[in-house]
This record gives structure tokens, C-alpha cells and sequence, in this order.
């Protein structure tokens, strides 16, 4: 654990990407091949679930040091993060141990089965064996919130420099369904593995918000125009008669949409689709609230394959006849999507997301305007001459979102953040003008800038009306304009609205509260056509 | 806003001291000694002030008479200027109209000092800051038994605990190697007051050559003045060319780290000694490369320590996390109560001392 401790040190202590992925290549290389494993599988989001309880831990960890409950829940927020609040707060290790990442990740992997006194035991064992960062980090993977500022791009970076292999081949065999239980460092990295490759979806290439009017792209000629959608981004497997779907955040879903399996019977072997998957009924696609309702479900019942079935619609093609095309430029690649759909059966769940044609941006333009009323969230733009890349590249791909519904909102409570912002106000509440009264109608905590939370924290230590807890009540003179995708309305909410991926998008220090927008304003926007959808994550290009 | 900050300054909730103070008791203008008609580190202009040491939020301009350490006075005088400043040894007793004062070691910075007040047998010790570690560099604290005793509590919740002085220097040492070695500058961000100085008697053996800032130079003079044995250090000015001092440490305040100032070594490692670095989210946040957990205050240990050297009964907190620790000391079979200052602790942003 002390290797592993050291490298996460090293990480965390640089922001220079260069010095992580020398850091990180000197690890792959010399670290004990399960540890090496391990650490790869913990970089690429393959987390062992939560051992135990927040509740247990905290309880467990506050009965080791000796203190009153109530004393290390003060702490925690003062830390701002519960892993290092416990590793602060136990007394210092009564003994030395050097058991290995791969050895303390069986061990947490065996708790599942554990009872509790036993669980208690092997997790108190632990802590007092351990020190410092290896004592944070523990604790970090016990909870199952372990994270480190290293991307899955610089990691397999890391990874080829470390084995000398290519770096889009890591990329390949890093994906799929694998735990370090499932396999070993020699069968995921070293040796060949046919049975695997069948099911191997690509890594996903993925697009940038466009940052300025797209007539800085050139030539409309050399683009191709699509709706972006608003599903889950998908890949499309048919190989060797099997089938195999894959979303964006890599987890194989192939049981959760058993429509697709069509796949099998019309698409020709050795395909792979890019595309997304979208609740689809009468021939068009539903809200996006409606395909979270297949999400979470293992098995799907009839009832609701009957009431949200669901389409890939399709807009890229990876793999044709068992060749790996990503190198063909997208417009003969594109080709290629439209004839394998046509020998599909119409209004199937397999379609084509349809190029959208325009002469000029203005024409696009409008196009994108109306791309609500496609339940679709703005449009795409790709390069036509451009390879399918791996992971996000600037250049190729853009994506040309609707643009955000914004609110003047003013600021009556504030909340000091988490982790790296723990000493900061950065969580705030807003609410909106009801008559003289103030009516609350979003929480936001992302938008702004280091220096700016640095004045509003202290503009909030001067001006606290009143504290609960760790949330001050303040003096309702800030005034910040809000960003949004969408409103509903909602009976949970004082405000009868809730807002969908509220965040700031500036301080209005030119706006005295007085001036700012009231809830009248927002209600208007809910006459407006339906924005509404559900959670991002795995979502989108 | 500004006509709320009074009352918004205050610490949360959690019972204020109310009961009659008989030794000291907070007005508007500082914590009070009826008996001796004097205040000790008043936050607003009074005749008479007792100062416990020279960090700003407790050594002000405006007072008409200052009572402060013989070793604390030169950095007052140096820091607010023409003063009526008197004198006073460590453990010299000296009587002040009904009251009986006199002022012991602290540890917090040199010649800083708790103040303690008998008035009728009763005894007050009011801690101003404190560290109960020694430095190296300060006159070691010494516990002072009191009836009741008023401390500080920056690092009063169970999350702070220092490791041994001589650990963090050593980390400081292979730190600034390492940065010489790739012929990087280290610059490190300290109170110019106190950490600075104890980080040079610290370090200063190592052989390289330390820079100091204008602000921490100008302290080290007058402390060398006053006989404190400090080790050299080059001063940096306008005309310092950084390339004729290779792989060197820069002791700067922290307020100095990101400015135009410190440019001037380019390519520099740069890193904090400050208590608030025990936490991954401040160290994080202040975008220094590194963070030295390094204070002068008491941590969570010290301050129970102190205060159970004490043998007081009754301990009212001033400043930190006055909340909690008070209901932990009050869970301790202790009178606990919080007495509202405006004085700070160590802050995370290095502004105030
Ligand atoms: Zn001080
Ligand atoms: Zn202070």
C-alpha cells in the first residue's frame, strides 16, 4: 500500500500531465503485477461497491479516537471529506504493515461476506495499521469513493509507455466488463485474448461544446450535420452471431434492450454502430424521463417494452465485414451506416439519425432552432473528411447546443463546499422575486471562478443573517444569472418549478435583488415546449 | 452590509458568556480589567492596552499606553511606530490599580507572552495565542495556573495534530534538494512574523543559500537587534538577480507566492508552511505545489494540554472553533463558555496573522 500511497501522492500533487504519466509509467512498470492490475481497474473507474456504511465508518471511527459522535461530525465538514476526517482523526498507527494494494483490495472484496463485528474488526485492524495517505486512501476505497485527477486517456498513455504497446490497442483492451477478480494483469495486457475481442466495443470519440459562431468552422461543404440527441450514447456490437450493447460510461447493457436484439438477424457480421439509444414510440423519440425508466431495470417487463420501447438510432459506423474503418474518412463511413440500415426492416428499433442538410449556417442555424421540436438537444457538426478518434480531440467533432434558458437569481443561503473547496461558500440557494417576498428555486454550486468563491466566502462570513447547521443565511443582495436546460413544473418545490442542470453563468454585480427576474418570468418559461429530461452522465456525445 | 458585521462576526451558536466577570470582561472597545482599568489586545482605541505579542489583530495602532515583553516590544514598535510603549520581564509581577499583573511565555512567536491577572486572589491567565511545542526559536510556553483561563482554539477540533517539528523541516529539506537539483528556485510562503524566523533557525544549517522577501527581512533585523541569533539570509531587492543564486530558498509572506514579486525566480517550486496545510482541500485550493504542516498555534492535543496544565475550572474560548470545543470541554467537566474577540488565528489565506 505504500507504493500505491506514494504514487497517489505524486499525482495528487502535480497538475502537470507530463509529471502524471511519468509518474504513473514508473508505477506500471515496476509496481507487482496485481497491484499493477489493481491500479488500472481503480484509474478506470472499475471500483469495488461501498464495504460498509458512511454511518458504520463514521461510528466505528469516532469509537477508535475517543470521541463523541457529535465532535467528528463537526469535523467532517470543516474536511470537507469523510475518509479524510477519519484518517485525521484516528489515533496513530500501534503497528506497521505493508500489505500490498492487491492484498487490502481482496480483503475489502471478502467484507461483503463478512457479519458486522467481523467487518468491524478487519476495518479497525486496518486502520490502526496504517498511516497518513495509505490510512486516507483505505478508507477512500472502502467507502467506494476513490478518485484521482488521472483520465482514462492519460492513464492508458501511461500504460503503453509503460509496456510498449500501442496506445489505441490498450485503449481497445481496456474496455469491457473485467474486475481484477474476472481476470489477471497477463490476460488483460499481456496475452491475446479472442473470446474477449468479441465483445470489445471502441473507445468513444467524443465532441466539444462549439465555442463561437460556426462560420469559424469554414465551409459548410466539408461538414455533415446531425441532431444531437438527447438517450445514451451507444455502440452497437454484431459479431460471430452474437450481439453486444455498450454505453458511453462502458457497461455492457446488451439485457436491458432486448429490441436490439434484431441486431443479430440484420446486421452483417463484424459490425459495430455508433449511435444513441432513445425511448422511441409513433415515430419519434420520447423525453429523455422516459428512457430512465429502462435504465436501472435488469430485466424488462413487457408492460414497459410495450410503453417505452426503445431504438439505436444510429450515426456512425467503427467496424464493417470485421475491419476496422475508423481510419476512412466519416463521409464514406457514413455511407456505409446508410446502407446497412436500409437493409434493415423499416420502423424497427434499429434506425438512422439523418443528416441534416444545409447550404449556408444561417440555414443550419434555423434548423438548430427547431431542434426541440425533434426532442433533440441541438445539433451535431463533423468533419466529413475526419477519422473516428478516440476519446475527446478538439477539431472534428462539435457539438452546437440549444442555447441555455437563464434566470437573474438571488442569493439567500450558502453552504461551504466539498473536498478541494471545503473552505470555501460555494453552494448556494437562490431564489427568485414572488411580490416583496423571496421564493427559492435552485441550488448551484458550479460555474464560478476560484477567485470569485474567494469573495464571495468572505462577502458571506460578513453577511450571515442567521446559520443552521453549516448553512448561513444571507443577507439577499447578491444577485447571479442562473443557466438551465430546462423547467417543469414540480409539487415538491415551493417555488411549483425545478430547474434541470442549474448552474452560474455569472455574477451580476451590475444587479442590485431588487431587479431581479420573479417567479412570474420563470413560470412563463413552462408554457414554452418541453425541455424537460432526466440525469446526465453516460449521456450524449 | 457594514452595520451588520458586528453582530455577523460573532461565533455561532453555543451558550455566550453571560454570568458577571469579575477579573475581565469583554466591552465594545476589548477584553477588560475593571480593577486595573486596561484592556488586553483591544481591537479599538483605549488609554491602556496590555499586549500579548505583535501580530496585527492583536497588537493595533491608537492605544495611548502599551504594555508589552521586553523581547515582544521591538517587533511593536517596528510594526506601528512611534508608540508610549513600557516594558515588562516574563514572570515580573507588577501591579495596575486594583489588579496584579504579569506576563509568562507563550510559544507562539518570540517574546510572545499569556497575561496573567489576580485581582482579590482571583486568577485569570488570558492566553493570547499559544503553542505549547517548542520551536527552536521562541521562549518555550509555560502553563500558568489560573481559576479561569481564555485560549484560543484555531486548531481546536481533533483533525489538527502536529507531528514533531524536526519531521516537517526534514520534509522542507528534501523538498528544496530536490528543487536545487533541477536548479529550480523553492519558494516558500510564511507569516513574516514568527514562522519565518523558525523556519530559518530550522533550516539555516542546511548550506544553501535562503532569500528573503522585504517584509520577512525587515523582521529578522529587529529581531537581530534585539539579539535573537538568527542565520544569514540575502535579502531580496529590486536589483537581486535570482541566477546568481541557484537551487536557493525564498522565504516570502503568502501573499507574496503568486504576485509579480515573485516572478523573478521563474520556473520556482513553490510551497506553505501553515497549519491550515493539514487539510487536502485548503492545500489544494492555495495552488501552492506543496504544503508544510507547520503552525504556531496549539493543535488538538496542545490545547487540551495546556489547559489541563492549567488546573482552571472555567476556560472561555476567544477565537477558532469556539463552538465545538467549548461543548467538548464542557463534556470535560469544565465551566465552558465562548467570550466573542475580534482576534483571528492563523488564516488559510495567509493575510492576517
Ligand atoms: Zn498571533
Ligand atoms: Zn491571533
Amino acid at each position: 500500500m505504500k507504493r500505491f500511497a506514494a504514487l497517489y501522492t505524486a499525482l495528487d500533487r502535480t497538475t502537470r500531465t507530463t509529471a502524471k504519466v511519468e509518474a504513473l509509467a514508473a508505477y506500471l512498470a515496476e509496481a507487482p503485477e496485481p497491484d499493477r492490475l489493481w491500479t488500472v481497474a481503480l484509474l478506470s473507474g472499475r471500483r469495488p461497491r461501498r464495504a460498509v456504511t458512511a454511518t458504520r465508518l463514521r461510528e466505528w471511527a469516532a469509537e477508535r479516537a475517543g470521541l463523541p459522535l457529535w465532535l467528528f461530525e463537526d469535523c467532517y465538514p470543516v474536511v470537507g471529506d469523510l475518509a479524510e476526517t477519519i484518517a485525521l482523526v484516528l489515533p496513530p498507527p500501534a503497528q506497521d504493515s505493508d500489505l500490498s494494494l492487491s492484498a487490502r483490495m481482496t480483503d475489502i472484496l471478502a467484507m461483503a461476506a463478512m457479519d458486522e463485528p467481523a467487518r468491524k474488526a478487519a476495518i479497525l485492524d486496518a486502520w490502526d495499521s496504517l498511516g497518513g495517505t495509505e490510512r486516507f486512501l483505505y478508507t477512500k476505497l472502502l467507502t467506494g469513493g476513490f478518485r484521482v485527477g488521472v483520465s482514462q486517456t492519460l492513464m492508458t498513455r501511461a500504460l503503453a509507455r509503460a509496456t510498449g504497446q500501442d496506445e489505441a490497442e490498450l485503449a481497445h483492451r481496456l474496455m469491457g466488463d473485467w474486475t481484477p477478480a474476472t481476470t489477471s494483469w497477463q490476460t488483460l495486457i499481456e496475452a491475446p485474448d479472442p473470446a474477449a475481442a468479441l465483445s470489445r466495443p471502441y473507445p468513444f470519440y467524443l465532441a466539444y461544446q462549439i465555442e463561437g459562431p460556426p462560420e469559424a468552422l469554414g465551409v459548410p461543404a466539408d461538414w455533415i450535420a446531425e441532431y444531437k440527441w438527447d438517450g445514451i450514447r451507444g455502440q452497437l456490437i454484431a459479431r460471430g452471431g452474437v450481439h453486444f450493447l455498450w454505453s458511453r460510461g462502458e457497461d455492457l447493457i446488451t439485457d436491458r434492450f432486448p429490441e436490439l436484439a434484431v441486431a443479430r438477424d440484420f446486421l452483417p457480421a463484424g459490425t459495430v454502430l455508433d449511435g444513441e439509444i432513445l425511448a422511441w414510440k409513433d415515430g419519434r423519440p420520447l423525453p429523455f424521463a422516459a428512457l430512465q425508466t429502462r435504465i436501472g431495470r435488469k430485466t424488462v417487463s413487457k408492460r414497459l417494452l410495450a410503453e417505452t420501447p426503445a431504438a439505436f438510432v444510429a450515426y456512425d459506423l467503427l467496424e464493417d465485414g470485421g475491419t476496422d474503418i475508423r481510419a476512412r474518412p466519416l463521409a464514406e463511413r457514413r455511407a456505409r451506416v446508410e446502407e446497412i440500415i436500409a437493409g434493415v426492416p423499416p420502423g424497427g428499433p434499429l434506425r438512422l439519425s439523418p443528416v441534416l442538410p444545409f447550404d449556408d449556417w444561417q440555414d443550419l442555424a434555423r434548423t438548430r432552432g427547431a431542434a426541440r421540436a425533434a426532442e433533440a438537444e441541438g445539433v451535431m457538426l463533423k468533419r466529413a473528411d475526419a477519422p473516428y478518434l478516440a476519446g475527446r480531440k478538439k477539431g472534428d467533432w462539435w457539438k452546437w447546443k440549444l442555447d441555455p434558458l437563464t434566470v437573474d437569481a438571488v442569493m439567500i443561503y450558502a453552504q461551504a463546499g466539498h473536498g478541494r473547496r471545503a473552505t470555501l461558500y460555494t453552494d448556494f440557494t437562490f431564489a427568485v422575486r414572488d411580490g416583496e417576498a423571496l421564493v427559492p428555486v435552485t441550488k448551484a454550486y458550479s460555474g464560478l471562478t476560484d477567485a470569485e468563491f474567494r469573495e464571495i466566502t468572505a462577502w458571506v462570513r460578513k453577511n450571515t443573517l442567521q446559520r443552521f447547521g453549516p448553512v448561513r443565511q444571507v443577507a439577499p443582495e447578491l444577485v447571479f444569472e442562473i443557466a438551465f436546460e430546462g423547467i417543469r413544473a414540480s409539487p415538491r418545490h415551493k417555488s411549483g418549478l425545478a430547474l434541470r442542470f442549474p448552474r452560474m453563468a455569472r455574477w451580476r454585480r451590475d444587479k442590485p435583488a431588487a431587479e431581479a427576474n420573479t417567479l412570474d418570468d420563470l413560470k412563463a418559461l413552462l408554457e414554452a415546449p418541453d425541455r424537460d429530461a432526466g440525469s446526465e452522465g453516460q449521456r450524449g456525445a | 452590509m457594514r452595520r451588520r458585521r458586528a453582530e455577523c462576526n460573532r461565533p455561532g451558536p453555543g451558550p455566550r458568556y453571560s454570568r458577571a466577570m469579575s477579573v475581565l470582561s469583554v466591552t465594545e472597545h476589548g477584553l477588560y480589567c475593571p480593577a486595573g482599568d486596561f484592556y488586553i489586545d483591544p481591537w479599538a482605541p483605549v488609554d491602556r492596552a496590555l499586549i500579548t505579542h505583535g501580530h496585527s489583530d492583536h497588537a493595533r495602532p491608537g492605544h495611548r499606553r502599551y504594555l508589552a515583553t521586553d523581547t515582544g516590544a521591538p517587533v511593536i514598535r517596528h510594526r506601528l511606530g512611534a508608540i508610549a510603549l513600557e516594558t515588562i520581564r516574563y514572570a515580573e509581577t507588577r501591579r495596575i490599580g486594583a489588579a496584579m499583573v504579569s506576563f509568562h511565555p507563550a510559544g507562539h512567536v518570540p517574546g510572545s507572552a499569556q497575561i496573567r491577572v489576580e485581582v482579590a486572589g482571583e486568577v485569570w491567565v488570558v492566553s493570547g495565542d499559544y503553542k505549547p511545542g517548542p520551536d527552536g526559536l521562541s521562549e518555550p510556553f509555560e502553563p500558568v495556573p489560573c481559576h479561569t483561563f481564555i485560549s484560543e482554539c484555531t486548531f481546536g477540533l481533533p483533525v489538527f495534530r502536529w507531528r514533531p517539528q524536526a519531521q516537517v523541516m526534514a520534509e522542507i529539506r528534501d523538498w528544496w534538494a530536490e528543487n536545487a537539483a533541477q536548479g529550480q528556485a523553492s519558494l516558500l510562503g510564511a507569516y513574516a512574523l514568527g514562522k519565518a524566523q523558525r523556519l530559518l533557525v530550522g533550516l539555516g544549517d542546511s548550506g544553501g543559500p535562503i532569500l528573503t522577501h522585504g517584509a520577512i527581512e525587515a523582521t529578522c533585523r529587529v529581531m537581530r537587534a534585539q539579539g535573537i541569533a538568527l542565520p544569514d539570509t540575502v535579502p531580496v531587492t529590486p536589483e537581486t538577480d535570482p541566477r546568481t543564486h541557484p537551487g536557493a530558498l525564498v522565504l516570502a509572506p503568502p501573499s507574496a507566492l503568486g504576485s509579480t514579486w515573485a516572478r523573478r525566480f521563474g520556473q520556482a517550486s513553490t510551497g506553505l508552511a501553515s497549519g491550515w496545510m493539514a487539510l487536502r482541500g485548503v492545500r489544494r485550493r492555495r495552488a501552492a505545489d506543496r504544503g508544510f504542516v507547520l503552525s504556531d498555534h496549539a493543535d488538538w492535543d496542545g490545547l487540551n494540554a495546556a489547559i489541563r496544565a492549567t488546573g482552571a475550572e472555567r476556560v472561555l474560548m476567544t477565537h477558532g472553533y469556539t463552538g465545538p470545543f467549548r461543548r467538548w470541554l464542557a463534556e470535560q467537566g469544565y465551566d465552558a463558555g465562548i467570550v466573542a474577540t475580534a482576534w483571528e488565528g492563523e488564516t488559510t489565506e495567509g493575510d492576517a496573522e
